[in-house]
């Protein structure tokens, strides 16, 4: 029997070690690669985590005691990049897209397996230079952005790294873009459509975009950064000429993208999640999918709203403010959608969908203050204050890292064929909700009375929300103990989870947990309606399948 | 009405994949490598546009670009895009040593093109930090020759794998020269919208 949509012609058995020690090595197994991001990305999360702990240390007293100034700058700056370029972009496209997608397009494998490694193995090498550079006379301290000319002043070392890093990180995620494109749109099974793909398909397509059109942006202009460093170029430095706001531009052409590279593959796999644990259908599919592409489209014309401090003209703050606004559309549909899937349902709640939940909390509160933030006169009071921290880390935090979790728990069985424990998952949740509230809420309010980010020191006053704030995030390093006891008891000694442990639909679930290395051992299952619950005839056929 | 098939029961099961559509994949991943690439370029020109715009001391202000020699490598890299297409005109009815001659002329092309680019670089009153327009100029017309010098690696690459007796790329497999020559078109349209930009307007 031949095998169809074999992208490589060589066979991928003969070339992998086996047992755990194949997470070691230079896999082509996409599932493997998938698991090496999630573990590899979750690492750094830690790491990442860790540094937030200690900004929130340092924060606890009006005064910079804890460390000195020139640290804590570099601790923000490791905990932005870290956290934005090692763990939630890495994870969300790369751990997830690597290990769904194959089996959603109906394929054995990705279209380039051999990218897709070269791909996952830059991040670690980047990720630990990145830190050691904190060690070699002092990391980088301009923050995630970068702005000239601090960055070109402060200790060039660190920021050298720290461009190289990016600049690796930028490529990893470009070829896994160029991949999850070419798997998708080439790789499907002879008769799917493209309209009956699941749902995280269409989000990672989007993303995917996204990545191959605004990341190489980046990497022109870190490249130009470095230049400005080295060779003492003038591209960003006012003292030889050059100007500062055209750094911001391409960046923002970037970086704002970056932010939906982050939310839209977590869309995506919401949409999975609700349908299968509400027992219920997708609500509006076709306006999911056309939902994904207009938040493509308008996504890469935004960047400015991020510079209307910077002396834009009044016709650009126009321009952005509307462009921007209308985000909040497409996104609204599929926040509907969401609630009209959970609607009537016949809701479980277990960890998975409570973490969805909590995703959906969140992102309406962060999605709010970013319609505020979107108008200028807001912007202005607001900018650079402790409200822009909150409102992203209530995108990025409540929303990309609660689907993060929520994802683990829905296909931990899938990873390992054994169940994780309802009741830790549970427990789980409260504190990190709970935490994570505590922590970011209360910002807001320190952000609309002026209290400045990026400062180890602040007006006294604000020191009591500070503290709340710090317990908040006390709260939600403490959530990831029950987390990881979860996850090493289960893999040890976890009830097996049987192949289909949800009643999904959804193509992954029609091969055996774990799955064997080219993702079925006969042909292919063709999935014509992954979210057919409710539909009698569906669901008998999947009990003869099994 | 089911909507899992199980394979043996669909029409289109016994549909296997041909090597063309292998590579069409392969060259559809490769194009999306290439948008990315010009995405880059696009950063770099719009960088330099801007410059240009907010900061009149810039460019042509001092300098006036001589143009006989760029003049000179956009038809080097123009008639290179030509040749590399006659040889793989060859390529297809099996003439390798014609197909050979033909890659063997773009290669040469592509490197006549950058010693003429470093012979400008060398008669330029300007260096690397001089100003913001020197800066651009050699970060972009610099960015674009690493393109041209690793284009014409990889010429000489297909050149070895098209010889007779043991090469690797022939009728049958032709992706290599493809992705090549795809590559080598795109540098060369990037050549002319840089000409454009940056010595034209």
């Amino acid at each position: 029997m031949t095998v169809s949509l074999k992208p490589n012609n060589s066979t991928p058995e003969k070339l992998q070690p086996t047992g755990w020690l194949k997470y070691l090595s230079f896999s082509l197994d996409h599932k493997v690669i998938g698991l090496q991001y999630l573990v590899c990305g979750f690492l750094f999360y830690l790491i990442g985590g860790s540094l937030a702990g200690a900004i929130r240390v340092e924060l606890t007293s009006p005064l910079s005691d804890f460390m000195p100034r020139e640290v804590y700058n570099q601790v923000l700056t490791l905990h932005g990049t870290i956290m934005i370029f090692l763990w939630i972009v890495p994870v969300v496209n790369g751990a997830f897209g690597n290990y769904l997608i194959p089996f959603y397009v109906g394929a054995r494998d990705m279209a380039f397996p051999r990218l897709n490694a070269v791909a996952f193995w830059l991040i670690p090498p980047s990720g630990l230079m990145l830190i050691t550079s904190y060690f070699i006379n002092g990391a980088a301290q301009s923050g995630w952005t970068a702005y000239p000319p601090l960055s070109i002043t402060t200790p060039a070392a660190g920021q050298i790294i720290w461009i190289l890093s990016v600049l690796l990180l930028g490529g990893s995620s470009i070829f896994g873009g160029i991949n999850f494109i070419a798997t998708i749109i080439k790789l499907r099974r002879p008769g799917l459509k493209l309209m009956q793909l699941p749902m995280y398909c269409w989000a990672m397509l989007g993303t995917s975009i996204l990545v191959v059109l605004s990341t190489p942006v980046l990497a022109g202009t870190l490249i130009l950064l470095s230049f400005d460093i080295v060779a003492h170029t003038g591209f960003f430095n006012p003292s030889l000429g050059g100007n500062v706001i055209v750094y911001q531009h391409l960046f923002w052409f970037y970086s704002h993208p970056a932010v939906y590279i982050m939310v839209l593959p977590a869309f995506g796999l919401v949409s999975e999640i609700l349908p299968i644990h509400s027992r219920k259908p997708l609500f509006g599919y076709t306006t999911m999918v056309f939902s994904i592409m207009g938040i493509v489209v308008l996504g890469l014309v935004v960047w400015a709203h991020h510079m209307f401090t910077s002396g834009t003209p009044p016709w650009m703050r126009l321009f952005f403010t509307i462009a921007t606004a209308f985000i909040a559309v497409p996104t609204g549909i599929k926040f509907f959608n969401w609630v009209a899937t959970l609607w009537g349902g016949k809701i479980s709640l277990n960890s998975a969908m409570l973490f969805s939940c909590g995703f959906i909390i969140n992102f309406v509160l962060g999605g709010i203050t970013g319609v505020a933030l979107a108008q200028v006169p807001f912007d202005i009071h607001v900018h650079d204050t402790y409200f822009v921290v909150a409102h992203f880390h209530y995108i990025v935090y409540g929303g990309s890292v609660f689907v993060i979790f929520s994802s683990i728990y829905h296909w931990f069985p899938k990873f390992t064929g054994k169940m994780l424990n309802e009741n830790l998952g549970r427990f789980h949740f409260i504190l990190t909700f709970i935490g994570f509230n505590l922590c970011f809420a209360p910002q807001h309010w320190l952000g609309l009375n002026g209290m400045p980010r990026r400062v180890a020191e602040y007006d006294p006053q604000f020191q009591l929300i500070n503290q709340i704030s710090s317990v908040g995030a006390l709260l939600m390093a403490l959530s990831t103990l029950p987390f990881l006891w979860n996850v090493f008891q289960s893999i040890l000694y976890g009830h097996d989870a049987g192949d289909n442990p949800w009643n999904a639909l959804t193509p992954e679930w029609l091969t055996s947990s774990p799955p064997p290395v080219e993702n079925w051992d006969g042909e292919a299952p063709l999935v014509l309606e992954p979210y057919g619950y409710g539909n009698k005839n569906l669901n008998k056929t999947q009990e003869q399948n099994k | 009405m089911t909507s899992i098939v199980p394979q043996e029961k669909s029409s289109e099961s016994k549909k296997n994949l041909s090597e063309g559509e292998h590579e069409d994949f392969r060259l559809f991943g490769l194009i999306a490598f290439l948008i990315a690439d010009g995405m880059t370029f696009a950063g770099f020109f719009a960088a330099y546009l801007t410059f240009k715009a907010v900061n009149p001391l810039a460019p042509d202000a001092i300098y006036e670009l001589e143009l006989p020699l760029p003049t000179l490598n956009t038809i080097l890299l123009l008639v290179s895009s030509f040749t590399f297409h006659r040889a793989g005109k060859f390529l297809e009815k099996e003439e390798a040593k014609q197909c050979q001659k033909w890659l063997l002329i773009t290669g040469a092309l592509g490197v006549a093109f950058l010693i003429s680019q470093m012979f400008e670089y060398f008669t330029l009153p300007f260096g690397l930090t001089d100003n913001l327009f020197a800066s651009t100029f050699y970060a972009l017309t610099g960015f674009h020759g690493l393109h041209v010098t690793l284009g014409s690696i990889m010429i000489m690459i297909i050149w070895w794998q098209t010889r007779v007796p043991n090469g690797r790329v022939n009728k049958e497999n032709l992706f290599p020269f493809e992705a090549v020559e795809l590559y080598w078109h795109f540098v060369d349209g990037i050549w002319v919208v840089l000409f454009i930009i940056l010595y034209l307007l």
